[in-house]
């Protein structure tokens, strides 16, 4: 009976280091993510396309606002305008769905398994928001290639591109932790929905992703200041323009960054109220 | 028990309430629930849907945390340990566990890597496994093209990955053909003796209960109403069961039985009349008689040695199967 309890231990006892085993499970969760999203080449294929159109459509769609006067997009063409937009609108849209998975896997019982197991659960946040930033790296990468194909030219150059996916990076990280920790709170598919709909239209027209907010009404530029689609959308913008001002860059990716660290920490804290439901 | 090592498992006064929402009171899923596992048996839990099996199973898995009361698992408490005791133990929970879009090689590969397994253990383990629940042929497939049987064992395979201490296994035949349920039934039996498993088993199925549990602990309302070896618990009930099944409901079947001799615990559910006699044979010419004599039509009449059913009615005051075909 006494051999039982000490039957061939196969672990590694938890005395790995916590921050190892963080990082390990982040990957494990990331690599099961990519996997199955390239298992779905249609769905990889959206990805793509969805952006692309957007970039086309918006970009003949509203070709004309720039001669609206106080539109103020200092040289260049509407397209070049909207390209850091619709980057950083087709990561805010993308991430909003990242719940879904989460709610798949409560649907089955690939959720509790995970959590009755020693798995780490910032690793569980961590996968989810770095397989969006891989997705919304991708998807940047080929906006930036359609957008350079149909003429648009980008005077900031490499640094330019970087400010805009790490901008793009940090909205995916944020609004993806978001929609995360509303799966675990109301944990159905439907009211997910919903609520990550209520929440990324007005994010996304409440900035100036498509829209010079000079030219819009007072009430939206003041609210835009608060918006962190604005504000990945205006760090883009000025980083990809001639004689980037850093003065407006740095201060946005800072506070994208703090925002996204705090919400990353609240999904993380979802679990816990998801684990009382049970 | 009089066990000689410490028990695998140990649950003390188990309680936990669910809202009831909308106002309504609260609902108390364990209410003192309290029982031992001795380290390397079967246990079976018994009960219908609410009696209180899961949550005792997602309490001793750290999923949810009781109200009140304490447990340990492999000798850690679940509250204090939580982190080790994932590591002790393995869940097969009732829905299905693994991730449609990996195969199940793997799935049993990250399951045993956030185990902790090194890269080549988790392999050769997942190896391991896929040849002992015959999966080997469809180890590289995607594990949402596997049949119910297949998925199902590849659940319990995910939870045995670690070779953990304890394996929990809710409800692991529900909605399985009789022969996928008949091979797991095999495996499960194996676990105990190849790898030195303690199982704690939730089951609708008394068959079940009968065939794998070396103990079983018969569960309602959120309490264990009582726990014992099968036969121990079918021993206590002396005698026979009669086993009437009436053509129509009639209440004048029960006065009518009163007047047999030596029939007792007679229950009426439906057109099924139970009750017991201390010898089956002597007392069937005598209820037939009296529930002629009552104008009860009889479509048929059995004896049987007492089956774990009727233990359960014994002890729960309600037979266990009737509501649970529709469950």
């Amino acid at each position: 009976m006494s051999a039982t309890l000490e039957a061939a231990p196969l672990i590694a006892r938890p005395t790995a280091a916590p921050a190892g085993r963080f990082l390990r499970h982040s990957a494990y969760l990331t690599v099961r993510s990519v996997r199955s999203l390239l298992r779905q080449p249609a769905f990889a294929a959206m990805t793509l396309i969805q952006p692309i159109i957007w970039l086309l459509l918006f970009g003949q769609l509203f070709k004309n606002v720039i001669n609206v006067p106080g539109f103020t997009h200092a040289s260049g063409s509407y397209l070049e305008f909207i390209t850091p937009g619709v980057i950083v609108m087709t990561a805010l849209f993308s991430s909003g769905w990242a719940g879904t998975v989460y709610i798949e896997d409560m649907d089955r019982g690939v959720m509790d398994r995970l959590l009755a197991a020693p798995v780490s659960r910032g690793a569980m946040i961590v996968g989810t928001v770095a397989y969006q930033s891989l997705t919304t790296i991708v998807q940047t990468l080929v906006v930036f290639g359609i957008a350079y194909a149909s003429g648009a030219r980008f005077d900031g150059g490499v640094s330019g591109v970087l400010v805009t996916v790490v901008a793009a990076c940090l909205i995916s990280v944020v609004i993806a932790s978001f929609s995360n920790a509303i799966a675990l709170l109301v944990r159905q598919q439907e009211a997910l929905i919903g609520i990550s709909q209520f929440i990324v239209l007005p994010l996304q027209f409440v900035s100036s992703s498509i829209m010079d907010t000079r030219v819009s009404p007072a009430w939206v530029r003041h609210v835009a200041r608060y918006n962190p689609v604005d504000w990945a959308s205006t760090a883009a913008r000025a980083a990809l323009s001639a004689g980037t001002d850093w003065g407006v860059v740095l201060p946005r990716l800072g506070c994208l960054l703090a925002l996204a660290v705090v919400m990353s920490w609240l999904a993380t804290r979802a679990f816990r109220t998801y684990q009382r439901s049970l | 028990m009089s066990q000689p090592s410490r028990p695998a498992v140990v649950a003390r006064e188990l309680v936990k309430s669910y809202p009831g929402g909308r106002g309504a009171a609260p609902i108390r899923a364990l209410d003192g629930l309290s029982f031992e596992i001795a380290a390397g048996t079967v246990v079976a839990m018994l009960g219908r849907n609410g009696a209180g099996k899961s949550t005792t199973v997602k309490i001793l898995t750290t999923l949810a945390r009781p109200d009140s009361g304490t447990a340990t698992v492999a000798g850690l408490d679940v509250a204090r340990d939580a982190e080790a005791v994932r590591h002790a133990v393995g869940l097969v929970g009732q829905k299905p566990a693994s991730d449609p879009m990996a195969t199940g090689r793997e799935n049993l590969v990250l399951a045993g890597r956030i185990q902790g397994l090194s890269k080549a253990t988790a392999r050769q383990r997942a190896t391991e496994l896929l040849d002992r629940f015959a999966l080997a042929d469809a180890a590289d497939r995607l594990a949402k093209t596997y049949s119910g049987g297949m998925a199902r064992k590849l659940d319990v395979a995910i939870g045995l990955v670690h070779r953990p201490q304890v394996l929990f296994l809710d409800e692991p035949t529900t909605g399985l053909d009789p022969e996928a349920r008949a091979q797991l039934w095999s495996e499960i039996e194996r676990l105990t003796i190849d790898e030195q498993t303690t199982v704690l088993l939730t089951t609708h199925y008394l068959d079940e209960a009968d065939r794998l549990a070396d103990r079983v602990a018969i569960v309602d309302a959120g309490r264990v109403v009582v726990e014992g070896t099968p036969d121990s618990l079918k021993s206590q009930l002396r005698g026979d069961a009669v086993h009437v099944e009436l053509a129509l409901s009639s209440a004048a079947a029960l006065p009518a039985l009163a007047r047999v001799p030596g029939l007792r615990d007679a229950v009426l559910e439906g057109t099924r009349l139970r009750a017991r006699a201390e010898s089956g044979a002597r007392a069937v010419p005598a209820v037939l008689a009296a529930l002629e004599e009552a104008g009860v039509p009889v479509s048929s009449v059995t004896v049987a040695r007492p089956s774990l059913d009727d233990v359960y009615l014994q002890h729960v005051g309600r037979a266990f199967d009737a509501e649970q075909v529709a469950a």
